[in-house]
């Protein structure tokens, strides 16, 4: 198989933060391949190199050793030629900026012409449902609201690859759930690859095509689960409520807490 | 989704509605202090039958300024043009000297202790020398006062508020890979923006103040500083109190008018 097939080929990867402590492996030798159009969520517990791994994807930040293409090519050279989106914890918008604009700033960034600027944003409004919000600011919106303009920011330039570090972290879980159905229904409609970070175990299973389980000191990725709860286009809330996602999350807190798996009592909320 | 879109606009609504309430409550209520202590200075003024050089009474100082109306407000055009000229230079000077600190952290470095020590000379005092330097018959050193104790508050917030562009923005802008021209525009200088007005409203009573009181030592006649030292030195104590309330009304307008700028450059900055 060419590398040019995947979305994000991960081998190796170790990186070391020097501190004034000595040195703090955060990922050690990890190894990731994530094709396209997969939805493949990172899961640990704080400091197990999750949020480190999708910086080193995106080229925020650079591994100690090992290797890293994304659709084929060095992380910086992807991150030049605009291959990926991406998304924070934090929405962060430009709080001056109107809700249309934030939209529209990666395309300004990379010189799209004013028209297409706002055809792309109109579209991607429409895709979030806040067309209603496009000359409002930031401050005159939810945090939901908000974290979805984010999203649409990150999809501006139509990326084959998303790349979300906790996005729905800050909400609670009742706009979580909703967002959670969304981001499905908009990874199915753009047909991007997404690697998602989170800490939340139902919010893994239920977005994801595959879920890594990492461990930290030092970051390993200590199982991989197959969640198979259909295509992204036929899944829906109903599935939070079938076997298959409680075994999927049954699966994960094993990989989780190294523990043989307990009879299904239900869910946790996060 | 339209209906949290709507509770989300409703809210909005209804803490702007909660605020301009909260507004005519706070106006009120300082109105009225002010009219009671007016009332008990008039009332001590005439029970103890103080005589007009130790304070004189607001009604008589308040006939003064209906009186000298004229002359009061020619003397705030005069003191408040130098105020503004100094403030604008100041305040242009200050935001440089900021961009080019944040550019360079050695000259950054260099210059906190200069900044340190001129935070803490009296400007004012230099008036008399600036006198000396460009001649007592134009403003140019009352200008310069009000610049030079602009500059350091302008300084000091505009550097601190390039300094504060959120990690978020900063990791956005090296995933977009944009130039650092674009991110300086984009970004950087809008995130500083609030904090330089902040800076000017700082400024701005101190560039009326020393603007006025640079007066006091020389140069043309025709400013509120003058008016007051030669109403003092004529024996007219009420005269010299009509022109204090008139800096005092001048002082105020300066501070509203930033604050209202920063007031409005704020406006969408509270929450991220």
């Amino acid at each position: 198989m060419s590398a040019g097939t995947h979305a994000v080929e991960v081998a190796g990867v170790s990186r070391v933060f020097d501190t004034k402590k000595g040195p703090v492996v955060a990922l050690d030798d990890v190894d990731l391949t994530v094709a396209a159009g997969e939805f493949v969520s990172l899961i640990g517990p704080s400091g197990c190199g999750k949020s480190t791994l999708l910086r080193l994807i995106a080229d925020l930040d650079q591994p100690t050793s090992g290797t890293i293409a994304v659709r084929g090519k060095g992380p910086r050279q992807a991150r030049l030629d605009r291959e990926y989106g991406i998304a924070f914890q934090q929405a962060g918008l430009l709080p001056w900026r109107t809700v249309a604009a934030n939209i529209e700033l990666p395309l300004q960034v990379h010189g799209v012409a004013k028209g297409a600027r706002r055809a792309r944003a109109a579209e991607l409004l429409e895709l979030i449902g806040l067309t209603d919000f496009a000359d409002h600011h930031p401050d005159q919106l939810s945090g939901g609201m908000q974290q979805r303009v984010a999203i649409a920011r990150a999809l501006a330039e139509s990326p084959k690859l998303l790349l979300m570090d906790e996005p729905f972290g800050a909400l609670d879980e009742i706009t979580r759930e909703r967002m959670q159905n969304e981001l499905v229904r908009i990874a199915a409609e753009t047909g991007a690859a997404v690697v998602f970070v989170t800490h939340s175990i139902p919010e893994a299973v239920f977005l994801s095509d595959r879920v890594v389980v990492m461990s930290p000191r030092p970051g390993r990725i200590t199982g991989v689960v197959d969640c198979q709860l259909g295509s992204s286009s036929s899944r829906t809330d109903a599935v939070r409520d079938e076997a298959g996602f409680f075994h999927a999350v049954a699966a994960v807190r094993e990989h989780l807490h190294g523990t043989a798996p307990v009879a299904v009592r239900g869910v946790e909320t996060r | 989704m339209t209906s949290t879109a709507a509770v989300g606009a409703a809210q909005a609504a209804e803490t702007r509605f909660r605020l301009s309430g909260a507004g005519s409550h706070a106006v009120l209520a300082p109105i009225g202090l002010g009219v009671v202590l007016l009332g008990a200075w008039e009332f001590g003024v005439r029970l103890f039958d103080i005589d007009p050089f130790v304070v004189p009474a607001p009604a008589a100082i308040a006939g003064e300024v209906l009186e000298n109306l004229p002359t009061i407000c020619s003397g705030s055009v005069v003191t408040g043009r130098n105020a503004l000229a100094g403030l604008l230079i100041g305040a242009v000077v200050g935001v440089l000297a900021a961009l080019v600190s944040s550019a360079s952290r050695v000259l950054d470095q260099m210059a906190a202790p200069v900044v340190a020590a001129l935070s803490v000379v009296p400007i004012v005092a230099l008036a008399p020398v600036l006198y000396t330097m460009f001649g007592a018959a134009a403003d140019t050193a009352r200008i310069l006062v009000a610049a030079l104790s602009v500059v350091v508050p302008v300084y000091l917030n505009t550097l601190r508020g390039l300094r504060q562009v959120l990690p978020v923005h900063r990791d956005l802008m090296r995933a977009y890979a944009a130039r650092p021209a674009w991110v300086a525009s984009t970004v950087t200088l809008p995130t500083a923006v609030p904090f330089v007005f902040t800076g000017l409203r700082i400024a701005s009573s101190l560039a009326v103040i020393s603007a006025l009181i640079a007066e006091y030592f020389g140069g043309p006649i025709g400013g509120l500083g003058k008016s007051i030292t030669s109403a003092a030195a004529g024996s007219d104590y009420a005269l010299a109190w009509a022109y204090v309330f008139g800096s005092i009304v001048l002082g105020l307008t300066f501070y509203v008018a930033t604050l209202a700028a920063e007031l409005w450059f704020t406006r969408h900055r509270a929450t991220t």
